[in-house]
């Protein structure tokens, strides 16, 4: 792995978004090929956010994490050693169609071109707009995993965690085996979701690991001692007197209502595709009602429907790290039969063990989507709840909006600024097509999403004067 | 049956729409997307006389009478702050072409434009570069929020009777036994005894179905906004040697532009950014504000837009069929005349005939020989020109 930071960057065959597990195996595959690779991601060291540190954890840490993570170290060092230009620090604030890759490192600009570039920018968590969400001490899951891999920091005080999802469990199991005291695990996941899910089990070997992986999991916390809450309701963060922070987390449990003190509480109800990059390549997105989000168009290849630019991983649609990194072959594959590397027959051979895995690795995925769906009232909330943090603009506005002309999202930043702040809509997007989707009584394909626009990532005045520069 | 058609849910449009409701007629406006989408929704808000065509001043000031009383025209302020606008100079040489500007300005009648020096400039934005020799200084201009007025102009237009269909793309127009044949996408159509062309960057291809062929042009005008800065700078200010308008909003964000062209597909509806190009803009900026280095870039964006060969707009009759208005081709700086535009527009449709002078804007102008703009030596405005 060469990563030099002065390095020449100019003409590459492939540019790969994203050191995720689909950007490594992209990148393995391809150089495997004879192509010449660059890889950018904004992290200093590989590994996306799933095996995020994954190459400088401590023995102690990667126990703790478990042995999912540590499965990252195998594939960083394949990627270590596959010839790929690493560029990390590396913020790509634009990509345009024609193969010109725009980043920020170091506090300048630079611009490199490709025939072909593999999107891998992977996934972000899902908003969870409900009372108090936006109080200091309410973090995201992911957000208190991502201080747990990369610097061993964990909370000092007693935390909740509140929500649904794999992530949220895995924090939990971690925590624990960190030591770190859970005063409450309140889990929305309610019985119909369990039978909604089952019949999407089928005869799938994998589900039934995946359910006693899960199981051995929960039988950790429930055996550490953590109170365990289901089919929890009603959530509303709790702020003190002050505003200043949060103080506990009120919810109800079969009408019965009930609040537990805690200074942080970690919410999470799974992750999205993150869809910044595709949405600002103007590519085709479908809306997705199994996994409730926004996924780009692809063909098998994962190409968009744009020119030059293919998406692999869980920017496509949540399949997990595992389905990210043979995703990862498949684009890089369909990439160099494109650029007249490989022949299709070629192609189409290599293809064939990736995509059987592929096709058995997501075989779980329904039954995932119906299990963890999260609620309505979690995604769609109450009038008086904010919806985009930056703007403080409430549900209720939201939908004041509608009433006055308002069709999707895009007008709703006119309408009242929602979703013109710093985050350009990532905390707030999903929620904002839902909250209008809802309130016109349409779907919400028929709404939209925000236009995103260049810069993907925040370039100062100063930076973008200086890429006259250096253009 | 409707009196009138309007084609475009942009701010001309919706002014017409508003002016005509407000005269009696029956009025329904045809939107191909949503109102406001478009360059109207979308540009940089300026609310500026400073700097036009000699042919556009009379235009612009009876606006700008109107933007400073927009809450009795509509029943809201549309965002207008009457901030004053700036146009710097950075050289002796550019200074000296200000002066001569104010000078035949001056000699016109116009008394809007004032010359101010490099001192007074200080003044007023005391942050600005030292390098700067002087400015134009047009107090009564401003900024405003385009998409909120387009917004108020709309609900007014619609109390007072007119409706909108919005998602409605126009694809054929002809007259026939009296009537305008309005043909829509999805078999749709409108008849009216009036037409109105208002429809922006598409404008020109209703006004060669119309016989009336005019050279417009479709380009994109690009804009980008920053994070929030504490308060630097009051007026909307301008450069008078490159490319750039910019302004802080009260939230402390700002906005910068300057004319910046990008390409365009009207087919697409789209403008694609380019930000090399903008870069040039963020040069400029630094180099009159250079605490502003740091500033973060929130977003950049393009609208659509018509542009004419000569910078200004089509706005009078039909010269090939009979009552058809256009009001198209506003060349990035039709924002400020929004108000007035729809009140020419419902002048000609109720009384045949306006108190503007606006003979320097017939559709005509580019198929006749034309004198006036050879000859009149005046100082035209250049590309970059903008709200």
């Amino acid at each position: 792995m060469s990563d030099e930071t002065n390095a020449p960057v100019d003409r590459f065959d492939i540019a790969i978004i994203g050191a995720g597990p689909a950007g490594m195996a992209a990148a393995i595959t391809a150089t495997g090929l004879g192509a010449s690779v660059v890889v950018l991601d904004e992290q200093r060291a590989v590994g996306g956010q799933i095996y995020r540190a994954v190459t400088t954890a401590p023995a102690r840490r990667l126990d703790m994490l478990g042995p999912d993570y540590a499965a990252g170290k195998l594939l960083a060092e394949r990627f270590g050693s596959c010839g790929a230009l690493h560029v990390g620090d590396a913020a790509v604030w634009q990509v345009v169609p024609d193969g010109t890759v725009h980043y920020l490192r170091g506090g300048k600009t630079a611009t490199l071109k490709a025939d072909r570039v593999i999107v891998c920018s992977g996934a972000m968590e899902r908003p969870f707009p409900i009372p108090g969400w936006t109080l200091p001490g309410v973090l995201t899951a992911g957000a208190a995993q991502i201080l747990l891999k990369s610097a061993d920091v964990v909370p000092a005080e007693p935390v909740v965690l509140a929500g649904c999802g794999p992530l949220l469990y895995l924090l939990g199991w971690q925590y624990v085996r960190a030591g770190v005291p859970i005063r409450a695990l309140v889990d929305t996941t309610s019985m119909d979701n369990y039978k909604r899910a089952i019949p999407h089990l089928g005869g799938a070997l994998a589900g039934w690991r995946y359910l006693q992986k899960g199981l051995a999991l929960m039988r950790v916390l429930k055996r550490a001692g953590v109170p365990f809450f289901t089919g929890a309701e009603a959530l509303a963060a709790e702020g003190d007197a002050a505003g200043d922070a949060v103080q506990a987390l009120n919810f109800k449990v079969g009408g019965k209502a009930h609040r537990i003190e805690t200074s942080t509480l970690l919410l999470h109800h799974g992750v999205v595709p993150n869809t910044q990059f595709t949405w600002s390549l103007r590519a085709a997105h479908r809306w997705d009602d199994m996994q409730l989000c926004w996924q780009p168009e692809t063909d098998i290849w994962g190409a968009l429907s744009i020119p030059v630019v293919s998406l692999a991983g869980d920017g496509m649609g949540i399949g997990g790290a595992v389905a990210s990194a043979l995703q990862g072959e498949l684009a890089a594959l369909g990439a160099l039969h494109s650029l007249g590397r490989i022949t299709e027959a070629e192609r189409d051979t290599r293809a064939a063990p990736a995509r059987a895995a592929l096709r058995s690795n997501l075989r779980i995925r329904p039954f995932l989507d119906a299990l963890y769906r999260p609620k309505k009232a979690n995604r769609v909330p109450a009038d008086d709840v904010i919806v985009c943090r930056c703007e403080e603009v409430t549900a209720g506005a939201i939908r004041e909006f509608v009433k006055l002309g308002c069709h999707g999202p895009n007008q709703a930043k006119a309408f009242g600024r929602c979703g013109m702040g710093p985050c350009q809509g990532r905390l707030c997007g999903l929620t904002v097509t839902e909250v209008i989707a809802d309130a016109r009584g349409v779907a919400p394909a028929e709404v939209g999403y925000y236009r995103i626009r260049p810069p993907i990532k925040p370039v100062s005045l100063g930076e973008l004067a200086g890429h006259i520069a250096n253009a | 049956m409707p009196d009138v058609v309007v084609i475009g849910g942009g701010f001309h449009g919706m002014s017409s729409a508003l002016h005509l409701a407000r005269r009696g007629l029956k009025v329904v406006l045809l939107e191909a997307q949503y109102c406001g989408r478009h360059a109207s929704g979308v540009n940089a808000g300026g609310v500026r006389t400073s700097g036009r065509d000699i042919a556009e001043i009379p235009l612009a000031l009876a606006s700008r009478e109107m933007w400073h009383r927009l809450p009795e025209l509509v029943g809201d302020d549309c965002g207008f702050v009457p901030s004053g606008q700036l146009k710097v100079s950075e050289t002796e040489a550019e200074f000296e072409a200000l002066r001569e500007r104010v000078r035949l300005l001056h000699s016109l009648g116009f008394m809007h434009e004032e010359l101010i020096d490099a001192r007074q400039v200080r003044e007023l934005v005391p942050a600005i570069a030292p390098h700067v020799t002087g400015a134009i200084w047009v107090r009564d201009d401003g900024h405003a929020l385009p998409f909120r007025a387009v917004t108020a102009f709309r609900l007014a237009a619609e109390r007072a009777g007119a409706v909108v269909h919005e998602e409605t793309p126009v694809e054929r127009i002809a007259h026939r036994a009296g009537y305008w044949d309005v043909q829509c996408a999805g078999g749709r159509s409108f008849s009216a005894t009036h037409l109105v062309n208002a429809a922006g960057a598409w404008a020109g291809e209703f006004a060669a179905q119309a016989g009336d062929p005019v050279p417009v042009e479709t380009g994109g005008l690009m804009l980008m906004i920053t994070h929030r800065a504490p308060p630097f700078v009051n007026p909307v200010l301008g450069a008078t040697g490159r490319a750039l308008s910019f302004k802080q909003f009260a939230n402390g964000t700002v906005l910068i532009g300057g004319g910046l062209r990008c390409p365009a597909s009207l087919s697409q509806r789209h403008g694609e950014v380019d930000m090399p190009k903008l870069a040039a803009s963020a040069r400029t900026v630094t180099d009159l504000f250079p605490h502003l280095q740091p500033l973060g870039i929130n977003r950049a964006w393009a609208g659509v837009e018509a542009f004419m060969p000569d910078n200004i707009p089509v706005i009078g009759p039909s010269r090939a069929s009979p009552n058809l208005v256009h009001a198209f081709g506003f060349s990035a700086h039709g924002f400020e005349l929004g108000p007035i535009g729809g009140r020419i527009v419902a002048d000609l449709i109720t009384e045949g005939r306006t108190n503007l002078p606006i003979a320097a804007f017939a559709v005509d102008r580019f198929s006749r020989h034309s004198p006036r703009r050879e000859e009149s030596g005046l100082l035209q405005p250049k590309e970059k020109e903008l709200q």
